[in-house]
């Protein structure tokens, strides 16, 4: 055994912090049990990881040498409930991500994720904003819902058109912001584009009100249906609250063989950035081609809620026992 | 060559950047939900004592600083360097006065310091948090003067000067906070 610091059997959050995220949480079910939204619990453990490029499971194996993945989201095993035809649905549950720790990240956290069959990705948005002026109702007065597109956010904030724009116009952006980043590969559009959204578009989010942004570059579809135009942009949308990345929503792609085609697009990117492949999950392919309804579908990080309407400056601090005491 | 990668970034680790080395002071996680992580970290240069910001995409590495702290014992100044000496290995260096800087006011023959070594040559010296030093020019004591909390100016022996109360004289021996270059009382011989 190796010896452990001597207080660290003890939790990270103080009793009081326990006590907030139990009464969040109970408002959470609250929300959706008003709403009619059926919870629901589907396997952490799963024999498919999320494919995403920057997205790493945690791998382990079974008795009999099976790999089992533990979840990055409920994602997959929702919509194949879905196209067995649940309805909407919402879940609790923790998600697990490699190697993504710091003040707002522990790479085991609690997500929410639910979907409404029928809705639109523009109203889920307003469900989850919703859901977040509920929950922190008493908690912290917030001014009144923001929403702008990505490439408005992008246009006042960073002073680029993100969608036009190549990896070159993108880095060089970012060089003006003062914020060169020599990893990155010239030809990465999508990863000057992340950078130029935590490092400028983030911080200058307004503040006091939940900000939604919406209309996502295609080449960040992710699940999400792709609008066609000129450009074409990804139906998704995300939450931010005081420039905290708080929910991500999509409406869902429910075109079996475009996902399929997404899975390969996703290995492909991974090889690109020096990652393994990874299996396609079979069973969502099998649900989605059974047909998954129109629907839209939103994760929010409960953690980041907490966090918020405690002030707390580390998620430590609403952890009882973050991933060094685990 | 050692390097660390940016998941073992953590305040405290010596680095080299853009030719210095420098020590991590802060280091900050940053990934969209479904996009790219990045470090941003910030540094300071250890020669300089510069702070600066950098961004690194997590996952990249940088190369590892030779740099150490150790306990060395204040010689003399030849005028041009402050040689000091391990006192187990007897083993001297000599710091230059960029390596030395501010704490050259606070250096007394004997003292312990911590001096900074990179690649084995000093970069930067740190006198010890409290000195003992005599004073060599001050204006005549105020006798029975120590509770009015005024002070004056008064010159010590390693040329520094420090506001101390009335009641001291020249050739008193006074304790000093380094780091705050404050009085902090008299010392009897």
């Amino acid at each position: 055994m190796t010896p452990v610091p001597g207080d660290h059997w003890r939790p990270t959050a103080i009793p009081d912090r326990l006590r907030l995220r139990a009464r969040l949480l109970a408002r959470v079910r609250g929300f959706f049990a008003a709403r009619g939204v059926l919870e629901v619990e589907t396997p952490l453990l799963g024999a498919a990881p999320a494919t995403a490029p920057h997205l790493d499971s945690f791998e382990t194996v079974d008795a009999g040498g099976r790999r089992l993945f533990l979840q990055t989201s409920p994602e997959y095993a929702m919509k194949r409930l879905l196209a067995a035809g649940s309805g909407d649905i919402f879940q609790v549950c923790h998600a697990f991500r490699a190697g993504e720790r710091g003040r707002w990240h522990n790479p085991e956290f609690t997500l929410v994720e639910w979907y409404r069959v029928g809705m639109g990705y523009r109203a889920l948005m307003e469900e989850a904003v919703a859901l977040v002026e509920t929950v922190l109702g008493d908690v912290l007065e917030l001014g009144p819902f923001r929403a702008l597109s990505y490439a408005e956010a992008f246009a006042a904030h960073a002073g680029i058109d993100p969608l036009a724009a190549g990896a070159q116009a993108l880095a060089r952006a970012a060089v003006r912001h003062g914020i060169g980043t020599p990893g990155l590969a010239p030809d990465d559009a999508d990863g000057w584009r992340d950078l130029l959204m935590t490092h400028v578009v983030e911080p200058a989010l307004p503040r006091g009100c939940v900000v939604g942004l919406y209309d996502y570059p295609a080449s960040q579809a992710a699940l999400a249906r792709v609008r066609p135009g000129k450009p074409p942009v990804a139906e998704r949308f995300e939450l931010y609250l005081n420039g905290v990345e708080l929910a991500n929503g999509y409406q869902e792609l429910t075109d079996a063989d475009a996902l399929r085609e997404r899975f390969a697009a996703d290995n492909a990117a991974r090889r690109r950035l020096g990652r393994p492949a990874l299996p396609p999950d079979e069973h969502l392919l099998a649900a989605m081609a059974a047909g998954l309804p129109e629907c839209a579908g939103v994760a929010l990080g409960f953690d980041r809620l907490v966090m918020l309407a405690a002030g707390a400056a580390s998620i430590d601090e609403v952890l009882a026992f973050p991933v060094e005491r685990a | 060559m050692a390097t660390y990668s940016t998941n073992e970034f953590r305040s405290g680790l010596k680095v080299m950047l853009d030719g210095d080395p420098c020590v991590i002071i802060e280091n900050e996680f940053v990934k969209p939900g479904k996009g790219q992580a990045f470090n941003r970290v910030k540094f300071r240069n250890l020669k300089t004592g510069r702070v600066m910001e950098r961004t690194f995409k997590s996952g990249e590495s940088i190369e590892a600083a030779d740099v150490i702290d150790t306990e060395m014992q204040y010689l003399y100044t030849d005028g041009e360097h402050w040689h000091f000496m391990h006192p187990e290995t007897f083993e001297q260096v000599a710091a230059d006065a960029a390596a030395v800087g501010e704490a050259a006011k606070w250096l007394k023959e004997q003292d312990l310091c911590t001096v900074t070594l990179w690649n084995g040559a000093p970069i930067s010296v740190v006198p010890p948090n409290h000195v003992v030093l005599k004073v060599t020019e001050t204006e005549p004591g105020v006798r029975g003067d120590t509770a009015s909390g005024a002070t004056k100016p008064a010159t010590v022996e390693t040329g520094a000067v420090v506001r101390v109360p009335l009641f001291i004289d020249e050739g008193d021996l006074i304790k000093v906070d380094t780091r705050s270059g404050e009085y902090i009382s008299r010392v009897k011989e």
